[in-house]
């Protein structure tokens, strides 16, 4: 790709940290119980179809899908339901979960079967029927992303197997142990959405990944196996369509709008295997680490595990937890509680001692401008802190602090610690209930 | 299930930072400075150690006076004021008195930054503004250079700058201005130690090279124009203030722009500014001056080199 000096992307280098690289997966024995929100993927609550005192196996339907942007659950353990309850999620909403206590079996649903797929609107069916949602974290419900009335509009399919997040290893570990999952995946798919080439973008911190896949699609010119720099953000979805395609996602459009699909590496091996197998979205692979973690490893877990049992399983803690992370350290959701189960997008949890964790006290910006010189998407944090702090809301408009994705690097860089990211959520929101009020007022 | 559930911290991503805080910059600043210091008290004596500890002592007293008056928190912790003592200290001759170091300093603390907001929030750089301001107020002692101690056949001289705009006197020889053989003030005639602490601000990525860059090159190119000879424009980059100035004072974070593209802007403007002051002006020098006037335009500056952003539309 021909870029010029200016236009390539900016980006932090992050630590990698990818100490569980080389480990293989282990499987986890099913814990004692299982917790299950209805709230594991962007939109609606999916609705429980189940109650106390159901027999359930893994792989059988306990949730159905709430809409249009929603998906379907599944149980991931076999046993007995002892109840469906609400829980507060960690980012502070209350949602029903459906509780199962395990028989410790794992007999698997009879009533499994593979989908039958002749098109691509059977595809999309058969991943919405699979529960499967964007796993690299945003939980965005995947069927969705395949509802393409123009089959023309599909000119790129953009894998991302960037992982870009320090510690996490589980899609690393996807493409070593899973390759032929995505390989057919990858193929199959291609059949239906008939695009002029496929990317698979993987930072080059992962040679033996990229080699593995490259060995895999060396026969196809057109399916691209792309090492980019290990430069965060890069596995960021606009980051990633640019740096393969070169195609710029505009405000307030998707990805499909510029002709791309794009899909983690994880979401396309399950979405493969349940096309194979018929069995849904029920189990994750997620990385344990961080400092307070005494063996870490890649864990194949059941979801709605807890997060004490995992930690459990992993050998406990040599030193006591501080902080606990669903995701990276860049991006992820501190949790309030070790009770917090391992949900669907759930890719990695970190626990981290009292040293790591330790609260940094922000100072006053020195406008070294550090976070403009690496924001991939090109803001300005201290001009929206400036426009937020003021209260003005068209200023924030014009700042485009909707097109900010939280990715972190400008916290990352801050010598003054300011809470940038926080600042952008506030802002959002306020912009959000302003542009809600503006609009009420008109009707 | 019963389990012993641990106090969790829950805070807003991410969760980990690069490391680099203000205090850590600062200190790089002070490091890289020290040579610079150093080569001072060795050309103009050990009086230029003394000058530069009061201005610093005046700037770090300063400071914690304000924040005490106006029941503000602590930041001398930052140590941004002994940046700020430490830089006008250099820019100052060795001969002055310490009465006016202290007015100069209490001037570029209190004046200049604490009573703009402190830290951050200045619009002028507190170092420039109070040369400017002394070289305004007590012309005499700013203006008697001291003479060099250890070149032997060195007479105590005029400024090579003032020699150039006629004043009775021979310009130094290039290896003696590099080393800093010159009438000057204490900090700013020995480009080798200035070099010295401008490639290590860029190794430790404190500062890029666009300002520096950009400012003694156009002051190079302009000079050469000017004056028709590149002997002649290398006296200039040598001479005055300028790599002081250019690699400390105009990469000052808080009063100059923050993309790089206006970093080059901001310098080019320096650095045009700088050779008119000097060919023109009444005044022999013009670093400080324009550093102090390129503050001014670093809000514009700022404005029209914005990046679009990605994917940004108009609203």
């Amino acid at each position: 790709m021909a870029k010029g000096l200016f236009s390539s992307l900016k980006g932090v280098h992050v630590p990698h940290r990818k100490n569980t690289a080389l480990m293989e997966t282990v499987v986890m024995p099913p814990p004692k119980s299982v917790v299950i929100p209805t709230v594991m993927h962007i939109g609606a609550p999916a609705k429980p179809i189940v109650k106390a005192g159901d027999k359930v196996a893994v792989g059988q339907l306990i949730a159905e899908s709430g809409g249009f942007v929603s998906a379907p659950i599944h149980a991931s353990v076999s046993g007995v339901v002892k109840k469906v309850e609400e829980i507060t999620l960690s980012n502070g909403r209350n949602a029903p979960a459906i509780i199962i206590e395990s028989d410790g079996e794992m007999t698997v649903y009879e009533g499994l079967a593979k989908p039958e797929i002749n098109s691509l609107a059977d595809l999309a069916e058969a991943i919405r029927a699979s529960g499967i949602v964007g796993l690299g974290g945003a939980g965005f419900p995947t069927s969705v992303k395949l509802a393409i009335k123009d089959i023309e509009q599909a000119e790129y399919f953009v894998i991302n197997g960037a992982e870009c997040e320090p510690y996490i290893t589980s899609d690393t570990r996807t493409m070593l142990e899973h390759s032929d999952l995505i390989e057919r995946g990858v193929r199959r798919i291609s059949e239906y959405l008939k695009p002029k080439a496929v990317y698979i973008g993987i930072e080059n911190n992962k040679p033996k990944s990229v080699a593995k896949l490259k060995q895999v699609f060396a026969d196809d010119p057109t399916i691209i196996v792309k090492a980019l720099p290990s430069m965060y953000p890069q596995g960021g979805e606009k980051v990633l369509i640019y740096n393969t395609t070169g195609r710029i996602v505009p405000e307030g459009k998707l990805p499909l709008d510029v002709g791309v699909v794009i899909m983690n590496v994880t979401t396309l091996a399950n979405i493969e295997r349940y096309i194979e197998t018929g069995m849904p979205l029920v189990e994750k692979v997620v990385t344990v680490d961080g400092s307070a973690v005494k063996n870490p490893m890649n864990v194949a877990v059941p979801i709605g595990t807890r997060l004490g049992d995992v930690f459990e399983f992993c050998g406990g803690f040599k030193s006591a937890p501080a902080k606990v992370l669903y995701g990276g350290p860049m991006m992820g959701t501190a949790v309030p509680s070790l009770e917090a189960p391992i949900l669907k997008n759930t890719n990695a949890i970190l626990a981290f001692d009292e040293h790591d964790a330790a609260y940094k006290e922000a100072t006053p910006c020195l406008r070294c401008g550090n976070c403009v010189n690496h924001c991939p998407m090109r803001l300005d944090p201290p001009a929206i802190a400036k426009a937020y702090n003021s209260g003005n809301m068209e200023a924030l408009v014009k700042q485009k602090v909707n097109l900010c994705m939280e990715c972190g690097a400008c916290a990352f860089v801050c010598p003054a610690h300011q809470p940038i990211v926080q600042r952008h959520k506030l802002a959002k929101a306020a912009l959000r209930d302003w542009q809600n009020s503006q609009k009420g007022g008109k009707a | 299930m019963e389990q012993k559930d641990p106090k969790l911290i829950v805070s807003v991503s991410p969760h980990i930072s690069s490391g680099r805080t203000t205090r850590g910059i600062m200190l790089d600043v002070i490091i890289a400075l020290l040579p610079a210091l150093a080569a001072g008290a060795v050309i103009f004596g050990l009086r230029s150690l003394l000058i530069v500890a009061v201005s610093i002592a005046v700037c770090v007293a300063g400071e914690t006076l304000f924040n005490l008056i106006t029941k503000r928190p602590h930041t001398v912790g930052d140590l941004s004021a002994v940046v700020t003592g430490l830089i006008l200290g250099l820019n100052l001759p060795a001969s002055i008195g310490v009465y006016p170091v202290v007015i100069g300093s209490l001037f570029a603390i209190i004046v200049i930054k604490c009573l703009f907001g402190g830290l951050g929030k200045n619009f002028a750089n507190p170092a420039a503004a109070a040369r400017v301001m002394m070289l305004l107020a007590f012309t005499d002692a700013m203006a008697s250079t001291a003479p060099i101690k250890i070149a032997a056949d060195a007479v105590a001289s005029p400024t090579p700058l003032a020699v150039m705009k006629g004043a009775e006197g021979a310009i130094p020889k290039i290896t003696d201005m590099l080393l800093g053989l010159r009438g000057g003030a204490l900090g700013e005639t020995c480009a080798i130690a200035l070099l010295l602490g401008g490639v290590y601000l860029i190794i430790r990525k404190v500062i890029t090279w666009h300002t520096p860059v950009v400012f003694i090159g156009t002051v190079f190119l302009l000079s050469w124009a000017i004056y028709g000879s590149a002997g002649a424009a290398l006296v200039q980059v040598l001479s005055g203030g300028l790599l002081l100035g250019a690699i400390f004072m105009a990469t000052d974070y808080v009063t100059t722009p923050t993309s790089n593209l206006g970093k080059c802007v901001f310098a080019l403007g320096c650095g045009l500014l700088t050779v008119i002051i000097r060919k023109f002006g009444s005044y022999p020098e013009g670093v400080s001056f324009s550093i102090l006037l390129m503050n001014l335009f670093t809000n514009y500056i700022d404005k029209a080199t914005k990046r679009k952003p990605l994917g940004g539309v108009k609203a």
